[in-house]
């Protein structure tokens, strides 16, 4: 019989706690798969972080460190210059990356670390119960902006992969989506792209994945996945932002 | 080798090296520049790691992650820089690993001063992140005794996969004097495939992490942490004595720094007659509350004084160590200010006199 759908051998045997529906899950996946067919994953060092993903180490059966909110590409700098024969990849939240982490993940970029950022765009803080995130958009309630984000008093969502891609020093940075299958596809080759170019030692790559978090979003994850393409796509464009390439 | 003449900040950065740790994250703060300026110049000759971090909330992190990869690895700051390593010393001590930490102190509270101070001792003893956790705390007093405690910093470190943290002032890192690097050596790293991210090749994966979902575990976990910090009592507490074996009246207890002072006073007392002896404590964690206590239950001994900067913040230990048999004369000078041998001796003078002790022979 011909094996045609199975665990990647990166991933643990363990039940993830995901939420249905939540879009976490098949980013792990992707990652995992990643790994395997680049063959790494005796190599591979992956730095969970506060957030959802929190317990990813128990998901991924690679070594794995754990880092405090945001501190991510920190404890991926540490590990990486330190052992540079690694592959060291961050999975990172919006709350985590773009809040409390914003002095970590701008600098890891612009020092140019060769390091992967895998970054969950879910608009909200899944974990802590559905608070506002840097990320949320103009009027969407969350339980600390109960009647919509004010842009006037929080400002705009912050575009993470438009902020990073000013900054001078080569990288690849690239925004794609997780809310069709034809979009994780998509993804799953950025992601590709991203790790390809740290194993080169070529640059610092950083994938944003638009993703759902139907639970503290309050509908269903079809509905999710509508709002994700209705509200968020147009405000956060997919594409390639920068590459190692450009002038 | 000889004796080279080292400003201290330069001697720790060179001890750490010759201890075999070749990476280091820092973020500059004065009294303690130095050291980063010494390390990013040396470390790339050895094919060692130097990376200045955007802050220090980040050098912490980043040695949170390099510890965790399993390599020797060392930050240096001082005081508001410490502070924002917190988070990262609770981090590394909660996934039990080895890392060392110096953070040459300097008067505050907030943005304080630049010169040496002793306000960070319960910072430094009694935890300073979030949790129940201690660091091995070491307290050199000369630029020798910095190289020795740095180089004894990274097996200790290792011995009990817990964070090792060095305290001085500016008073020591600023200052050239002699040192010996070749007076201790240091033990090669122990095996560290058990734990350490080196990349899961023929072993099951390792993990570095700090969770408990279960508080029953969590607590286990604080239990096997007692455990721990009874081991550092038992095997590494160390402390200097004095002029303490001739039955003296009175013990001072004085470390770094303001050490140095009252050995003088005493050598100055002793002149004179007095009967005065001092304990120097090295480790501050373990503190030396066993040896204090025994000095305080002779027969000899009719007082003890704290002579520190800061409010007295080891003076708290120090009653503790005594359960307050006899009052403690304390003395301070604090933001920067170092006290003056000749103060010290009035103030023992003094003390003398206030406990209706025999004091100079007439
Ligand atoms: C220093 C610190 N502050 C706050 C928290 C609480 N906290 C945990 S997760 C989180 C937000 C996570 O949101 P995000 O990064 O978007 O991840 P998600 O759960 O949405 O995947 C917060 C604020 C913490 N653990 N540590
Ligand atoms: S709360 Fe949201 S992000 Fe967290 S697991 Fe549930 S759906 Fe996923
Ligand atoms: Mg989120």
């Amino acid at each position: 019989m011909k094996t045609i759908f199975e665990r990647p051998q990166s991933m643990t045997k363990a039940e993830t706690h995901y939420c249905p529906g939540c879009t976490h899950g098949v980013a792990h996946r992707m990652v995992a798969e990643i790994v395997d067919e680049l063959g790494i994953r005796e190599k591979t060092v992956g730095i969970a972080p506060v957030g959802c993903s929190v317990l990813i180490y128990r998901y991924m059966d690679t070594d794995m460190q754990s880092a405090a909110h945001g501190r991510a590409p920190a404890v991926a700098t540490g590990v990486k210059r330190v052992r540079p024969e690694l592959c060291v990849y961050t999975y990172q939240g919006d709350g985590d990356l773009a809040s409390i982490g914003m002095g970590e993940i701008v600098h890891a970029a612009n020092r140019g670390e060769k390091i992967t950022v895998v970054f969950i765009n879910n608009a909200v803080y899944g974990m802590t119960g559905g608070q506002m995130a840097p990320t949320t958009m103009p009027g969407q309630k969350t339980t600390t902006s109960p009647k919509g984000r004010d842009v006037n008093w929080c400002g705009m969502p912050i575009r993470m992969s438009e902020l990073l891609s000013t900054l001078r020093t080569p990288s690849f940075v690239v925004r794609s989506s997780l809310h069709t299958p034809h979009h994780i596809i998509q993804s799953k080759q950025a992601l590709r792209r991203a790790f390809q170019y740290q194993l080169a030692g070529t640059c610092f790559s950083f994938v944003e994945l638009l993703s759902i978090c139907p639970t503290n979003w309050g509908i269903t994850p079809v509905q999710s996945n509508k709002w994700l393409e209705e509200t968020m796509l147009p405000y956060y464009p997919l594409g390639i932002f920068k590459t190692p390439e450009d002038k | 080798m000889p004796k080279i003449l080292m400003k201290g900040a330069e001697a720790i950065g060179e001890a750490a090296i010759r201890a075999g740790c070749l990476s280091y994250f820092g973020y500059p703060i004065t009294p303690q520049s130095e050291v980063g300026e010494y390390m990013s110049r040396r470390l790339p000759e050895v094919g060692g790691v130097f990376v200045q971090a955007e802050s220090e909330v980040a050098a912490s992190q980043m040695i949170y992650g390099a510890a965790g990869a399993g390599v020797r690895v060392m930050t240096t700051t001082s005081s508001p820089g410490f502070s924002l390593m917190a988070e990262a010393m609770s981090y590394i001590a909660a996934s039990e690993l080895p890392a060392v930490v110096v953070n040459i102190v300097r008067g505050g509270p907030g943005l304080g001063g630049i010169l040496p101070s002793q306000g960070d001792y319960f910072q430094a003893v009694k935890g300073g992140g979030h949790g129940d956790y201690r660091c091995l705390v070491l307290a050199p007093a000369t630029v020798q005794e910095f190289v020795e405690c740095v180089m004894k910093a990274f097996p200790l470190a290792e011995k009990y996969l817990n964070p090792v943290l060095l305290i001085g002032d500016g008073m020591i890192a600023q200052m050239m004097e002699p040192v010996d690097f070749d007076a201790v050596k240091t033990e090669p790293q122990r095996d560290v495939e058990a734990w350490a991210t080196t990349g899961c090749k023929d072993r099951p994966r390792n993990v570095v992490e700090c969770l408990w979902l279960d508080p029953k575990l969590c607590e286990d976990f604080n239990f096997e942490l007692i455990e721990k910090y009874k081991k550092m009592t038992a095997e590494d507490c160390y402390f200097e004595e004095y002029e303490l074996d001739d039955q003296p009246e009175m013990v001072v207890v004085a470390y770094g720094t303001t050490s140095r002072i009252v050995r003088t006073a005493i050598e100055e007392l002793r002149k004179d007659g007095y009967k005065i002896g001092m304990l120097r404590p090295i480790t501050l964690f373990p503190f030396p509350f066993a040896r204090l206590r025994e000095l305080s239950e002779t027969s000899h001994v009719k007082a003890f004084s704290v002579v520190e900067m800061s409010q007295g913040q080891m003076l708290e230990d120090v009653r503790w160590a005594i359960r307050d048999k006899f009052p403690v004369g304390f003395f301070c000078r604090m933001g920067g200010i170092v006290p003056s041998p000749e103060e010290v001796i009035d103030f023992l003078k003094q003390e003398f006199v206030t406990r209706g002790l025999k004091g100079a022979v007439s």
